[in-house]
C-alpha cells in the first residue's frame, strides 16, 4: 500500500514537473520592468534595415541566414515563441544573453542597434 | 576535387582546412580597443581570433624598440575565453628576439548581465627580462627595466603567475572597466600589484544600415589609465609607471579590426610615449572543425 502510495505520488510529482516546464518559458524570468518595455523603433523600416546589418554582423554566424538556427543548439529565431515575446523580453534576452548554454550577452552592443535587431527580428517572424 | 580533400583530411590538414573554410563566414564583435585594460567582453564560443599588439617606445638612456605580442584567443565556452601570445621585440642598434609566451584564461562567474560583471584571470607567463610588449605594468616597473642590451636582459627568465580581477559595466553605450593586477614570480619575489582602468563608446550608437567602411558606428574612441601600485613590501603608487592613453578602434570589413593608442607617461619612471598598435582578425565558428555544433540560446 505504502509503495502504491509513493508511486502515485512519484507520478503526480513528475508530471506536474513536466507540466511546468512546458509552460515555463524563459520570458517569465524578464522583469516586469523590461517586459513592459516597448521597441521605440517599432514599425520603422529602415530600423529593420539596420537591424538587418546588425544580424549579418553578429547572429548570422550561428543562427544562420534565414534565421532558422540549425535545428540543434542554435534555435530557430522565426518561431512561436518569440512571437509570443514582447519587445523587452527579447531586448532583455540579446542584454543578457544565456551564458551557460552558449549565448553570448549582447550588452556590448549600443541599445539602439539591440533595438534594431528587435525590429528585424519581429521582421521575419 | 574531393579526393583532394580527402587526400588532405588523412594527412592530417583539416586544420588548415577550417581555417581556410572560415574565410567565407567571418563575423565580428564589438571588441573594444583597449590595450592593457580588460573589458567583460569574452570571445564568442567557437570564435577565433588572432591580433597583433605592438608597442614603440624608447626608454630614456635606450635605443627604440619595437615589441610584438601575437595573441591568439579562442572562445571555449560563452563563459569561457582561453587565449596564447607569443611575444619578440625588435630594438635599434641591438637585436630582435622571441621573448616567451603567455597563457591566459578569463572566466565569467555570473551568468547573467548585472550593474558591474566581474570577471576572473589567469594567467601564467614565461617570458625573458627582454620582453617589452608591456601588456601591464606592475610594482615599480619602469623605463629603466627596458633600457638595459638585450644580451643582458635575456639572461633574466620569469616564470610568472598573474591574476586579475576584472570589472566592467555597459551603461548607455559607454564601456566602463576597472582591473586590479596582482602578479607573482614564481622565485622568491614579492606579490606586484597594479591597476588599469578604461572608458569607450562607439561615435554612432544606431547601425546605419549599410555596409561601409568610414560610418561612424564603426569606430569606438575612449581612453585607458594605467600603471603600478607597489609591492607587498611597498604598496604605493610612487616610484611607479603610470600612463594615461586616448584610444581608437576602427572595425574595417571582412573582419579586420584596427586599433590604436599613443600612451602617455605621468610620472618620471615612464617612458615618455608608447604608441600602440593592433590589428585583428576573426575566424568565424572555427570550433565547428573541432566538434559538433556548441550552443546559442534564442
Amino acid at each position: 500500500m505504502i509503495r502504491r502510495s509513493l508511486a502515485i505520488l512519484f507520478i503526480s510529482l513528475s508530471a506536474a514537473g513536466a507540466v511546468a516546464a512546458v509552460s515555463s518559458s524563459r520570458w517569465e524570468r524578464v522583469p516586469a520592468k523590461d517586459h513592459a518595455r516597448v521597441n521605440p523603433l517599432a514599425g520603422d523600416a529602415e530600423a529593420v534595415a539596420a537591424g538587418a546589418q546588425v544580424y549579418r554582423d553578429h547572429c548570422l554566424q550561428c543562427h544562420k541566414a534565414d534565421a532558422q538556427g540549425d535545428s540543434h543548439k542554435r534555435p530557430a529565431l522565426r518561431s512561436e515563441r518569440l512571437r509570443a515575446a514582447s519587445d523587452g523580453d527579447i531586448e532583455w534576452f540579446l542584454r543578457q544573453g544565456d551564458l551557460g548554454h552558449g549565448m553570448p550577452s549582447w550588452s556590448s552592443l549600443p541599445q539602439s542597434q539591440r533595438w534594431q535587431v528587435v525590429a528585424y527580428l519581429r521582421s521575419i517572424q | 576535387m574531393l579526393s583532394i580533400l580527402k587526400r588532405a583530411l588523412r594527412r592530417g590538414c583539416w586544420p588548415a582546412l577550417c581555417i581556410a573554410c572560415s574565410f567565407s563566414a567571418v563575423s565580428w564583435a564589438q571588441e573594444k580597443p583597449y590595450f592593457v585594460t580588460y573589458s567583460h567582453d569574452l570571445e564568442e564560443p567557437g570564435n577565433l581570433e588572432i591580433e597583433t599588439k605592438t608597442a614603440l617606445g624608447r626608454p630614456e638612456g635606450g635605443n627604440r624598440f619595437g615589441a610584438t605580442a601575437m595573441e591568439v584567443e579562442y572562445g571555449v565556452r560563452a563563459w569561457w575565453t582561453t587565449e596564447l601570445y607569443l611575444d619578440g621585440q625588435a630594438t635599434a642598434q641591438d637585436s630582435t628576439v622571441f621573448t616567451g609566451f603567455r597563457l591566459e584564461n578569463r572566466v565569467r562567474p555570473l551568468m547573467r548581465e548585472h550593474v558591474i560583471n566581474p570577471v576572473l584571470y589567469v594567467e601564467y607567463e614565461n617570458i625573458s627580462g627582454a620582453d617589452k610588449t608591456i601588456l601591464e605594468f606592475v610594482g615599480h616597473d619602469g623605463q629603466a627595466d627596458l633600457a638595459s642590451p638585450n644580451g643582458e636582459l635575456r639572461r633574466e627568465h620569469q616564470h610568472e603567475a598573474e591574476l586579475k580581477l576584472i570589472l566592467s559595466s555597459n551603461v548607455r553605450d559607454w564601456n566602463i572597466s576597472e582591473n586590479f593586477i596582482s602578479e607573482k614570480n614564481l622565485g622568491h619575489e614579492p606579490w606586484e600589484f597594479g591597476y588599469a582602468v578604461g572608458a569607450t563608446r562607439p561615435l554612432r550608437s544606431a547601425s546605419s544600415g549599410r555596409e561601409c567602411t568610414f560610418c561612424a558606428e564603426k569606430f569606438i574612441a575612449g581612453a585607458e589609465a594605467y600603471g603600478g601600485l607597489g609591492d607587498t613590501f611597498s604598496l604605493t603608487v610612487r616610484n611607479a609607471s603610470h600612463y594615461l592613453a586616448p584610444l581608437i578602434g576602427w572595425q574595417l570589413p571582412k573582419g579586420v579590426r584596427f586599433s590604436f593608442s599613443p600612451s602617455f607617461g605621468l610620472t618620471d619612471t615612464s617612458l615618455a610615449r608608447v604608441y600602440r598598435v593592433g590589428v585583428a582578425y576573426e575566424f568565424n565558428q572555427i570550433g565547428n572543425c573541432f566538434h559538433g555544433s556548441q550552443g546559442g540560446g534564442e
